[in-house]
């Protein structure tokens, strides 16, 4: 019983994806290749590794509200470092990471030592990350580096056939794999479920849970910096209106994927699944081309309330706090 | 003298002055009245007609934080509800007999009965999601926040709605006597709540529901229906302030109409001195919270930098203001300074 209500979101995010698969190859043609699914990992890669922090953070029963803020800061920073300060790129990017790094660990820090709401402090952070892009310039920069262009261009064929990824699918791949090691397999990873099935436990276990919640915190600041270095080799471009409601978008990857809010029970594979889900739900409103594309986020949100309804229904113990 | 220092208004006012008076410092014409017109006009009267809608929707946001929720779809209802309206008033040249008029597509009020009653619908199922399903309130928002958008969008068809009918420019910039009609608007609703929440025993509820639901339902307080009944009306007061703001640009955009609002608002609440974990709650404070904020991006303005900074600036009094209120840090800040003066 235990186990199913574990496993049930997870399992109707996948049949969901399964179903709107089938539906896009039956319905429209071109649907159904396997570039066009590699496509959704490519053109989505920056919230794969986004939403995978995001799941962490979750995870704790927190929430991150600063990630699209933080992307755009950081593709407008490499973008002013790599075009105006002509930075070489190898330490360009390890200064953005550092500087997401930085950015969460310090929101973490907020949130554990004074107890503040996480989705106050992170609201706030998401005020400011995007202030600090305008600082750095109101209109976009566009990165014409041809290192940095060879980059984002650069294709990794798989196999004989034309099918082939990019860079930022094959990071998105890595992060995911490092995120699952790091979920299950690490003293980290069990202090995070630990925290979100009851933090008072965690604590009383002897479980390192202060560090643990500004890492939590931190590890996102990364994701999304790392989020924004994918992003700016997808757009080419550093700008302070970049991921505009992506936080929306990854907390809703999150949940879709089987992540319960009130933390504790989830996958960061059940992400994965989520971000595909959102993608391909994309992909039906265009090929479909009578639907606009507000649809999208009409859909979007109706599946994140019949997600967060299942979570009610298939919750087993009661609601924390 | 002890009254005064204890009073919870002190610090929000005392906000509130040092903003105006670095207004005042930087533009000389800042405290300048002038009649034109008919009406009042400078720089103090153009704070107060744009701080209005944020004042309404800070009245509603307050409800909602005190019973230890959150609203982050007002935003999204601003847009909805000024879509609506634009939509259904529309209004288009009429000569008749040489006489040109402006003729709604249906009547105003209707238009604002529906607008309004939409965004009611709004903040009932936010209510219900909350208090009947049991959702966490920022998830629960958070749906019609996404979803919101979209909404509205489908109701302009993706474009932005003009509005060619006089008599609904009158809520966003009409004047009574001499002072801006939106002012109006929202201090009636002020008035309204207030003799709701202090003459009635609906403002000890809703403390009791944030300082705890449980207790309170023990207590016998129906903490569901009220519950429901506060995101309704803070929905209500999102759609109020989407007519006020349609109706001052004449027209909706269902993308950018209200963008922020929600923060803008959560920030006003907390300077007005509400505890974002329930509970002790100003509506008064709420209302000069709003007043701080625009005093603030008026501040903004005049110093000549660019406007964008104002998230910079929102996000450092966002960080002090939680900071001063976690009694986490209190004791921390008086630790250091015990320390640091018991050498002495």
């Amino acid at each position: 019983m235990k186990w199913q209500s574990r496993y049930l979101p997870l399992a109707a995010n996948m049949g969901l994806f399964s179903v709107m698969a089938v539906f896009g190859s039956v319905s429209y043609t071109g649907f159904f290749s396997v570039q066009a699914f590699l496509n959704l990992l490519i053109d989505n890669a920056f919230l794969v590794i986004v939403a995978t922090g995001m799941t962490f953070v979750i995870l704790t029963g927190g929430i991150d509200l600063s990630v699209g803020s933080v992307v755009a800061l950081s593709t407008m920073v490499l973008a002013e470092l790599v075009e105006r300060q002509h930075w070489s790129i190898a330490f360009a990017i390890p200064v953005v990471l550092f500087m997401g790094i930085a950015f969460g660990a310090l929101m973490g820090w907020l949130i554990q030592r004074f107890r503040l709401q996480p989705f106050i402090v992170t609201l706030a952070g998401m005020f400011l990350a995007r202030g600090l892009c305008y600082l750095i310039s109101i209109d976009s920069i566009s990165i014409t580096d041809p290192t940095y262009t060879d980059l984002a261009q650069m294709r990794i064929s798989l196999g004989s056939d034309a099918a082939a990824v990019s860079l930022s699918a094959v990071l998105a791949l890595l992060v995911l794999i490092a995120a699952v090691f790091v979920a299950h397999f690490t003293e980290f990873g069990r202090t995070v479920y630990a925290m979100g099935g009851n933090q008072h436990s965690a604590t009383l276990m002897g479980l390192p849970v202060p560090r643990t919640m500004v890492l939590v915190y931190t590890l996102s600041g990364f994701c999304s910096a790392l989020g924004g270095v994918v992003f700016t080799f997808y757009m080419l471009s550093g700008y302070g209106l970049h991921a505009v409601g992506l936080e929306l978008d990854a907390i809703a990857a999150v949940v879709i994927g089987g992540t319960l809010l009130s933390g504790g029970i989830g996958y960061v594979a059940g992400t994965l699944f989520g971000v595909l889900t959102l993608g391909i739900i994309q992909s039906l409103i265009m090929f479909d081309g009578s639907l606009s594309s507000w649809w999208t986020r009409i859909v979007i949100g109706a599946l994140l309330f019949v997600f967060c309804v299942l979570q009610r229904v298939f919750e087993a113990r009661p609601q924390s706090g | 003298m002890r009254r005064i220092r204890n009073h919870p208004l002190l610090w929000p006012v005392l906000t509130l002055l040092l903003i105006l008076v670095v207004n005042a410092t930087l533009n000389p014409g800042f405290w300048k009245l002038q009649w034109r017109d008919g009406h009042l006009y400078g720089s103090v009267i153009d704070i107060l007609n744009r701080a209005a809608p944020l004042m309404l929707v800070s009245l509603g946001m307050t409800l909602v934080i005190a019973t230890r929720g959150i609203d982050i779809s007002v935003g999204a209802v601003v847009a909805i509800s000024a879509s609506v309206a634009a939509l259904m008033i529309g209004g288009t040249l009429v000569i008749h007999d040489g006489v040109p008029s402006y003729v709604s597509r249906y009547p105003m009020p209707l238009a604002i009965g529906c607008a309004l009653l939409v965004a009611v619908v709004c903040g009932l199922w936010n209510g219900l999601l909350v208090a009947k399903i049991g959702l966490q309130p920022i998830i629960a928002t958070l749906i019609l926040m996404v979803a919101g958008r979209g909404i509205a969008q489908l109701v302009t068809g993706g474009q932005i709605v003009t509005v060619y009918y006089a008599p609904y420019f009158y809520m966003g910039n009409g004047y009574l006597w001499g002072l801006p009609f939106a002012l109006f608007i929202a201090l009636a609703v002020y008035v309204l709540l207030y003799c709701a929440v202090s003459h009635t025993a609906l403002g000890l509820f809703i403390q009791a529901i944030g300082i705890n639901p449980s207790a309170a339902r023990l207590a016998g307080v129906k903490q569901r229906l009220i519950s429901v009944c506060v995101y309704a009306f803070c929905g209500l007061t999102a759609g109020i302030a989407g007519l006020i703001i349609s109706s001052n640009v004449k027209s909706a955009d269902g993308n950018n109409a209200g963008n922020l609002m929600e923060l803008d608002a959560i920030l006003a609440v907390t300077l007005g001195g509400t505890l974002l974990t329930g509970g002790r709650f100003s509506l008064a404070g709420s209302l000069i919270g709003a007043l701080i904020i625009q005093a603030l991006t008026s501040t903004i303005y005049s110093i000549g930098v660019p406007p964008e900074i104002n998230l910079v600036v929102k996000a450092s009094v966002v960080f002090v203001v939680m900071l001063m209120q976690s009694a986490e840090f209190r004791r921390t800040l008086h630790t250091w300074v015990f320390v640091r003066r018991s050498p002495l």
